[in-house]
């Protein structure tokens, strides 16, 4: 697919919680195809100390406003910059970047995004109801106010949540949610995105069921465009870029 | 109308003295679909040894004030690879291609200038006697003279084009490096590789590189970049090639002043896939208004008096 860099203009910088904002940025041409799962890099100016750009997966698209969302966890200077953005700004993007999470040969999905992993699992559910599939979420976080945009998730398919502390849902990870418990668990295809830890225990539990699981790396980048091979991850063909041979990987094509 | 091109002698004609460093730009085709990058006086393509290599585990990079850390460590498909798949995809790019060669042995550095030699479309290769990253070979043969010595003797009996030779800052002296590869046959020299550095995640208390040191590279490192090519092109007769956090012309017509007859663009690649366009576009445009006619009017024009 052929990449792009281009200035956006911010129209709308929506701020969810004390770590969170959804940035709405606009084009002021056609949107190129952009696939679920791919990442942007983001260039922060006036971050002194934010020297590479930011991967960023895109949250959500609009083709006929010509906008996507980037949902941002203030982390660093570089987040807190993007999250500090006003209406009118302008963010320079290189995108779009990456492999896609596949079309799945079942009507029967889930997809399970913990923190800020469930940020692409937006844009890929309604592509994914586009195409006939209502994808059932399981949403993971520490406590209620790190479930964002629940009803938008909403809006595509069925949602599920836990929260480590109980405060919404089931209480714990994850894994320890009924979906995830059951002989038959209703679905025969997972993809997931979020913590290596929260991904690794879904993979596991997947593999175990024989259920096809798509997990969505996010390695430290320099490039995001497979020139500088620092985003390397072990698989069964040994290091390959997460930017460019994934983010997106079959878990069992990983060594981790 | 600026005259830009720069001939870097025996066979290395550039029509522009920008190109792109090695590990930073792929093999071009990562950056097909940003510009023509037959517009670039060169591209020095991926460090490449006698076999495939994994390189390091990740992590392999760390962002740091101004810079970044990197321990890639050589990853590679090696030479035949690179022969077989990659060339004929690249060779009819309108521009200079190097291989930047690398190798454990003096041996495995012979063996991969042969086979590059072999390579109509390849007028040079940069030699790696400076990477910072792998446990044998890279930086080892670049610190210290007879070392040094050894792979350019070797080489230059099986390699007949350009042999430019990328010179490791991580030493006390890099003048007398440089004039020990001249004395070998070295066509040019360029410098510098990176700088040996590490960062410590203070809260983990973990490094933040899976080999704990790395080499550091970006606008960081540019003061000692300059420092060294002035140092080097003081020292030798064969063309000097400026790198080391250039981000825009200014940085690039700075290095040529030093004494650099062209420069190379690294690390800024990252953070502008058009930085390289760029920086010729604001060079030509500094002779311009400089009353320059031809760039290589700029090598060495630095004024002390």
């Amino acid at each position: 697919m052929k990449k792009y860099i281009d200035d956006f203009t911010v129209v709308e910088n929506r701020r969810l919680n004390d770590e969170y904002v959804i940035l709405t940025l606009q084009l002021d041409r056609e949107l190129p195809e952009i696939l679920p799962g791919q990442f942007a890099e983001v260039r922060v100016d006036n971050a002194p100390n934010t020297f590479l750009r930011r991967p960023i997966s895109i949250h959500d698209v609009n083709l006929k406003k010509r906008q996507i969302k980037l949902l941002v966890q203030e982390i660093g200077e570089g987040t807190r910059t993007m999250g500090s953005l006003q209406k009118g700004d302008k963010l320079n993007l290189v995108y779009p970047l990456g492999n896609s999470f596949s079309d799945p040969d079942t009507k029967e999905v889930l997809l399970v995004g913990g923190g800020c992993g469930v940020a692409p699992l937006l844009y890929l559910g309604r592509k994914l109801k586009e195409n006939g599939i209502t994808p059932k979420f399981l949403l993971g976080a520490r406590d209620r106010d790190g479930l964002i945009s629940l009803d938008e998730y909403e809006k595509v398919g069925e949602v599920n949540v836990t929260t480590e502390d109980g405060s919404l849902g089931t209480k714990g990870f994850v894994i320890h949610h009924p979906l995830m418990r059951t002989g038959n668990p209703g679905y025969d295809h997972i993809f997931t995105c979020g913590p290596e830890p929260m991904m690794k225990v879904v993979a596991k539990y997947a593999e175990k069921h024989g259920i096809k699981c798509e997990v969505s790396l996010e390695n430290r980048m320099a490039c995001g465009i497979g020139a500088c091979l620092c985003c390397v991850t072990d698989t069964k063909d040994g290091h390959v870029c997460t930017c460019t041979d994934g983010p997106v990987f079959d878990s069992t094509y990983l060594k981790w | 109308m600026v005259d830009l091109t720069v001939d870097l002698k025996n066979g290395l004609k550039l029509k522009n003295p920008v190109m792109t460093a090695s590990g930073t730009f792929g093999y071009g085709e990562e950056y097909e679909d940003f510009f023509d990058i037959s517009r670039l006086g060169g591209i020095i393509v991926k460090g490449t040894t006698g076999s495939h290599r994994e390189g390091n585990p990740y992590p392999r990079m760390a962002e740091t004030p101004h810079g970044m850390l990197n321990a890639v460590g050589l990853q590679n498909k090696g030479v035949d690879y690179f022969a077989r798949e990659i060339y004929p995809r690249i060779k009819d790019y309108n521009t200079n291609l190097l291989v930047n060669v690398s190798g454990s042995t003096v041996e495995e550095y012979e063996d991969v200038a042969r086979k590059i030699n072999e390579l109509e479309n390849i007028p040079g290769i940069e030699l790696n006697i400076s990477c910072p990253n792998v446990k044998e070979g890279g930086m080892a043969f670049g610190t210290s003279c007879p070392s040094a010595v050894s792979v350019i003797n070797a080489v230059r009996k099986v390699y007949d084009n350009h042999i430019m030779v990328k010179l490791s800052p991580n030493v006390t002296n890099v003048a007398e490096i440089a004039s020990a590869v001249e004395g070998e046959g070295a066509d040019s020299v360029s410098l510098i590789n990176t700088l040996l550095g590490m960062a410590i995640d203070a809260e983990s208390r973990r490094p933040l590189l899976s080999t704990i040191t790395g080499g550091l590279s970006g606008p960081a490192v540019k003061p000692v970049a300059l420092r060294m090519v002035w140092q080097v092109s003081q020292a030798v007769k064969i063309p000097v090639v400026g790198l080391g956090g250039i981000m825009t012309a200014t940085d690039a017509i700075e290095f040529m002043l030093a004494g650099a007859s062209a420069v190379q663009i690294g690390t800024a690649n990252f953070i502008d896939p058009l930085v390289s366009v760029k920086v010729i576009k604001g060079i030509e445009d500094y002779c311009e208004r400089h009353s320059v006619n031809s760039v290589t009017e700029l090598t060495g024009g630095m004024i002390t008096d």
